[in-house]
């Protein structure tokens, strides 16, 4: 188990080298995408094609995160990640290890009586059936790690070094497009956009191993698919994002684009009611003010790990499960950021649990 | 009881500082002689130690945590492995790897290149990848490679520089991406993303490595089992220790060839103390038979000698531990730590200190001493106090060491050693048996002495007869010089055999493997060039190529355990297989319905047990082939062994078109030069072409040969000069101790120069037997070094071949500087009052 800073703030030499990796297959150049990495332009999502990959643009990820309870009903946070990213090679390579795609996958568990994370991560070249990004459906996979989508359900299996989660995530809820039937803007340029939607409200049940012991879980999960050619904005340094599963069945996505002062460079939203209806958010209309600061012993950055967000009408408070929910991802995406279990509470309720990312607070994110 | 037997201190003056003292410059001799081999073998040994160290953690490292490590042959395996085995149950992971030997512009020497999967070898090699660093995204570029340091330094080149490798027919220019940190690699290589590797060596498909981590409790040799069942013939999967193992192997031999010619320097310097404590304790006989009236016991003397013994090994082996730290230093930093053989050259060495061994070498070097006393202290001390005490009985304790024998039961033993297999390729039996011929020859040679002597019938003039009667009338101390004299004539003597049979072998092969006019290369080193079947027909078309014989050079893995056996494809004629191949022994020509032929070397016959006329399976792209051994070469290129087979089969089974080398003769009456230049012109395609004559691969070959025995001449050569010394102190010590003869001599009339030309012949028919002997065992030594030695080391066999003319010299200076020695010391013994000697005797 990783404990205390210094583990942290040393990884293994392993560890640190698929770090630089990652930080530079992801850190490519910032100016607008060549002309061989497709555009992101409106256009409906068709599915189940769009659950796949789209291996024309240069960037994609299957996001999972969620709020797990043993049979305690002690809470616990969860993540489960698949990147794909293509580096700036010549595609006409005929080599089998040409390496056109590089998979990341990245699992977290956040658990409040550890006080951090949990993590692990994987990083490959996509091929050979070993690891791969499948285009069609979701199926994505880096050796024993994999998430895919079959019927009604996802299914995600990690074999991470602390812990192993084999979770079945059931469909409760249609997919929820963002942005413009799912062509999210991310800053005034066009350009700066993605393909977005999120899976709200799914069930989970599953199993968690940890310490040698099999533990029985249930709880509720969102999952973000996006992907991009050019996803961070000129001017943009990282982003605030939140997805709530409400309790009474609605979901709430939340984002805003932050410039090198903190202010606000874009931003967007939704609110899907438990009936259905979805209420899109101008960038006017979304604030997210800092309530509460925590500052990393490790890496000294500080985060606004509670804030009150107010999109639209909708005004709550966002608290986290604990503060400490740091996730060092130099060793894979090349970056450090804060991606934790948070409620959502109004008035002293809680209306429902989902996950805050705050990026770009340790450094400015290239993506 | 004296009080002198409860002071131990003043019997450690009177018996041992004292005669040290007195003869300073002898035992100074001696001290040096056992430095000398102190410091050699422990050079010899720090050297050989830290390379082969470093070459086991370049091994170890490279395969990282790997617990497994698949290999094929040159050819190389299909990449579909890689998946197959990377979902084997029980793998953690797979790193998969295209190596190759790529020859570089301008330089002789090949560059390892290394095609990986930087994630994949980051799961399995993490010291390889570390470090790497910002570097790795430039790794996805098709041209860039990561040097470590070593392979920088050897190109003379930095981030950022470019450099040229020859890949098939063509020129391919490589940028330098970055260099590896200096912790992690020490050899010469140069890193690739393998995607970019495949291509670029044109091996699209192909892998020819794979390193396999186990799940913890996996159990490797389980899972080896059930790897065997998918890995096709010819590829194998070893531990990383074996892998370490079998590159340790490779240089076993030569290693514990240098150390032993170190042991011999250090026996030979030994022998030195046993001859001048010989020596000096017959010339003290009556010193220690007074000590011993006086009260100190036997064991008080043996033990007195033993520490005077241990005393000269104690200063010359820490003296030598010195030096040879301080030779190994040097030769370290200023030739590299291959000792010349090209085994470790392209590792950086760093000399490592090992206290061990340097303590070892320093007990080596006082016990070589302590048993050089050893016989003279027993001699000495069984010795009654009361006939000691007596003039004339120098020579009647020298009885002791006659006994003809144990001489003859060791020169047996030996014999019959010669003939015992090797113990784990090492030649231990053969080492042991020239070490008994030694000493059964030095225990013989009293009565040899004895036996030649008898035989010498001289009258006239009077210092011959003197001289002839003098020596028989002292067996003991003749025998004793001369063998001094047998032992460092025998060790050079065989030595020069043994080098100059090696030597003339070689030439006399080269002669025969290398019979045409050109020969061209597609690269020089390397193995990722090759000439395209377009320029083979080129070539054959130029005008003034009467006949071009093509070779394609590819290894095949007989045993995982070994190193990969060089496969040669080639034209050769069955029914004429000597014209093309240095056949040793017999063989045949395969009948109708019988497989192909295929030839082996001598090393494939010693290791792996092939016989002519029997059926073998070489596996030949991923399938077994059957061959008929059809007969047995002799081949000094190829240490881990070769096979040749016919192009003609090679190209039916493999259908690979292309060859590395070609041999071209000319038509006659065409100029050589031009011929070269058409040649050039018509392969302007191929950009790393070489053409060389024949004049130039013998004298490169016989570079690369003497470079290689630099080391053992330089070790012979401190034998020799060890043994010299031995010879000087014993003649010169024996004359000492006769003073009191000289003046008898002189007494009854004879005049200087008489006694002068006595003493001079003495010397030099001491000598000259020494010599007689030390060639005839010389001569046997050789046989065990040249059938046993070399043959179990190297596997590989060469013909007898003395050098006569250099024996003859060294047999002359030999016998003149005996002659010199005797008179000189004999000037120095007359000096002073000689008469006066005499009483002294008395």
């Amino acid at each position: 188990m990783i404990r205390g800073s210094s583990a942290l703030a040393r990884p293994s030499p392993v560890i640190r080298c698929l770090g630089y990796a990652a930080a530079l297959l992801l850190a490519l150049p910032l100016p607008v995408a060549k002309a061989e990495f497709a555009k992101v332009e409106p256009r409906p999502l068709e599915f189940p094609a769009d659950h796949g990959s789209h291996p024309a643009f240069r960037t994609e990820w299957w996001y999972v995160t969620g709020w797990l309870g043993d049979a305690a009903g002690l809470p616990l946070g969860f993540q489960v990640t698949f990147f794909r990213t293509r580096p700036d090679t010549p595609p006409d390579n005929p080599s089998a290890f040409a390496p056109h795609h590089i998979l990341i996958g990245h699992a977290a568990i956040s658990d409040p009586a550890l006080g951090q994370l949990l993590h692990d991560q994987r990083i490959a070249r996509a091929g050979f059936g070993l690891a791969e990004a499948k285009i069609g459906d979701t199926a994505v996979w880096i050796d024993d790690w994999r998430l895919e989508r079959s019927g009604n359900h996802y299914r995600a299996r990690i074999q991470a070094r602390q812990f192993t989660l084999d979770l079945t995530l059931e469909i409760m809820q249609a997919p929820l497009p963002q942005g413009e039937d799912g062509f999210s803007r991310k800053g005034r340029d066009p350009e700066s956009a993605s393909h977005y939607y999120s899976v709200p409200q799914l069930r989970v049940s599953g199993t968690l191993v940890r310490n040698g012991a099999t533990v029985p879980v249930s709880g509720t999960a969102w999952l973000d698919h996006e992907w991009s050619s050019h996803y961070v904005a000129q001017g943009a340094v990282g982003w605030d994002w939140v997805g709530i599963n409400l309790d009474d069945g609605g979901a709430l996505m939340a984002f805003r684009m932050r410039d090198a002062e903190g202010e606000s460079l874009w931003a967007g939203g939704a609110l899907r009611s438990p009936q259905g209806e979805i209420k899109k958010f101008r960038p006017p209309e979304v604030a997210f003010d800092p309530r509460r600061k925590w500052r990393s012993p490790r890496t000294g950055t500080e985060y606004p790990v509670a804030m009150r967000l107010r999109a639209g009408d909708t005004e709550i408070e966002l608290q986290p499960l604990f503060d400490d929910q740091e996730l060092d991802a130099r060793t894979s995406t090349g970056t450090i950021y804060w991606e934790g279990a948070v409620r959502a509470v109004a008035n002293g309720k809680v209306l429902g649990q989902g996950y805050l990312e705050l990026t770009g607070y340790w450094r400015p994110l290239e993506l | 009881m004296t009080a002198l037997s409860r002071t131990p201190a003043l019997v450690l003056r009177a018996a041992v500082l004292e005669p040290l003292l007195a003869n300073a410059g002898r035992v100074a001799l001696s001290a040096i002689g056992i430095a000398l081999g102190v410091a050699l073998g422990a050079a010899v040994h720090l050297i050989n130690d830290s390379a082969a160290k470093e070459f086991g953690l370049a091994v170890r490292s490279l395969a990282g945590e790997a617990n497994l490590v698949v290999r094929g042959p040159r050819t190389g395996f299909s990449e579909e492995l890689y998946p197959r085995i990377a979902r084997m149950p029980g793998v953690q992971a797979v790193s998969p790897a295209l190596e190759a030997a790529v020859p570089v512009k301008g330089k002789e020497e090949s560059l390892e290149l290394v095609g990986l999967d930087p994630f994949r070898a980051a799961q399995v090699q993490p010291s390889l990848m570390a470090g790497i660093g910002g570097a790795l995204g430039d790794l996805f570029a098709r041209d860039t490679v990561l040097l470590t340091p070593a392979a920088a330094e050897w190109l003379g080149l930095k981030q950022g520089d470019t450099f040229t490798i020859f890949a098939g027919t063509e020129a391919r220019v490589l940028r330098v991406a970055g260099l590896l940190p200096a912790s992690g690699y020490r050899q010469r290589l140069a890193l690739m993303d393998i995607g970019s590797a495949q291509p670029l060596l044109e091996r699209l498909g192909i892998l020819n490595r794979l390193d396999i981590r186990l799940h913890p409790g996996t159990d490797p040799e389980g899972f080896r089992s059930a790897l065997a069942g998918i890995l096709p013939p010819g590829v194998d999967a070893a531990t990383p220790e074996v892998e370490a193992e079998r590159g340790a192997a490779l240089s076993r031999a030569y290693r514990l060839n240098l150390n032993m010619l170190a042991l011999v320097a250090l026996f030979t310097g030994g022998f030195l103390v046993f001859s001048t404590l010989a020596l000096a304790v017959l010339r003290r006989r009556r010193e220690l038979a007074l000590l011993r009236v006086l009260g100190v016991t036997r064991d008080g003397i043996i033990l007195a000698v033993l520490l005077e013994g241990a005393l000269i090994g104690a200063v010359g082996a820490a003296l030598g531990v010195f030096l040879g730290q301080l030779l190994a230093g040097i030769v370290v930093r200023e030739l590299g730590a291959d000792l010349g053989a090209g085994y470790f050259s392209t590792l950086s060495v760093h000399l490592r200190s090992d206290p061990v061994a340097l303590a070892i070498f320093l007990a080596l070097g006082i016990a070589a001493a302590a048993l050089g006393a050893l016989v003279p202290a027993a001699t000495t001390a069984a010795t009654p106090p009361a006939i000691a005490l007596r003039a004339g009985d120098q020579d009647r304790a020298q009885g002791r060491l006659s006994g003809s024998t144990p001489g003859a039961a060791l020169m047996a033993i030996a014999a019959g050693l010669a003939f015992a297999p090797p113990v784990g390729d090492m030649p231990l039996f053969g080492y042991l048996s020239i070490a008994l011929l030694l000493v059964g020859a030095v225990l013989l040679m009293p009565r040899a002495a004895a036996l030649a002597l008898g035989l010498l019938q001289t009258r006239h003039p009077l210092p011959a007869w003197l001289a002839v009667e003098q020596l028989r009338g002292r067996p003991g101390q003749t025998s004793l010089s001369m063998a001094a004299i047998l032992v460092s004539v025998s060790l050079m003597v065989s030595m020069a055999i043994m080098v100059a049979s090696f030597r003339q072998s070689l030439d006399d092969w080269l002669a025969r493997v290398v019979p045409a006019d050109l020969y061209l290369r597609s690269a020089s080193g390397g193995e990722s060039a090759y000439f395209t079947s377009k320029q083979q027909e080129r070539m054959r078309a130029t005008p003034g190529v009467r006949e071009v014989g093509f070779l394609r050079n590819q290894t095949v893995w007989l045993d995982a355990r070994r190193a990969p056996v060089s496969l040669l494809a080639r034209d050769v004629d069955p029914s004429r297989p000597e014209r093309a191949l240095p056949l040793v022994g017999t063989w045949i020509r395969p009948e109708a319905g019988q497989p192909p032929p295929a030839w082996i070397s001598e090393t494939v016959q010693d290791l792996y047990g092939f016989r002519v006329g029997e059926t073998v399976h070489l596996p030949l792209a991923g399938q077994q082939r059957s061959f008929t051994v059809a007969g047995v070469w002799r081949d000094y290129a190829r240490q881990n062994g070769a096979i040749c087979i016919e192009r003609e089969t090679y190209l039916r089974l493999t259908g690979d078109p292309l060859a590395n080398d070609a041999a071209i003769w000319l038509a006659p009456g065409h100029d050589r030069a031009r011929v070269e230049a058409a040649l050039r012109e018509q392969l302007r395609d191929a950009e790393g072409l070489e053409i060389v004559g024949t004049g130039r691969i013998r004298a490169l070959s016989l570079a690369v040969f003497d470079r290689t025995f630099a080391v053992t001449y330089a070790l012979e050569a401190v034998a020799v000069l060890i043994g010299l010394f031995g010879i000087s102190v014993g003649i010169g010590s024996q004359v000492l101790a006769r003073r009191g003869e000289f003046g008898m001599l002189r007494h009854v009339g004879m005049t200087r120069g008489q006694i002068g030309a006595m003493l001079a012949l003495e010397g030099a028919l001491t000598s000259a037997l020494g010599i007689l002997f030390g060639f005839l065992l010389g001569w046997i030594v050789s046989l065990v070094l040249v059938h046993v030695i070399n043959r179990q080391s190297f596997h590989w066999s060469m013909d007898m071949h003395a050098p006569w003319l250099l024996l003859a010299v060294l047999a002359a200076v030999l016998i003149t500087a005996s002659a010199v020695t005797a008179v000189a010391s004999g000037r120095q013994a007359m000096g002073g009052d000689v008469v006066r000697a005499v009483r002294e005797d008395w």
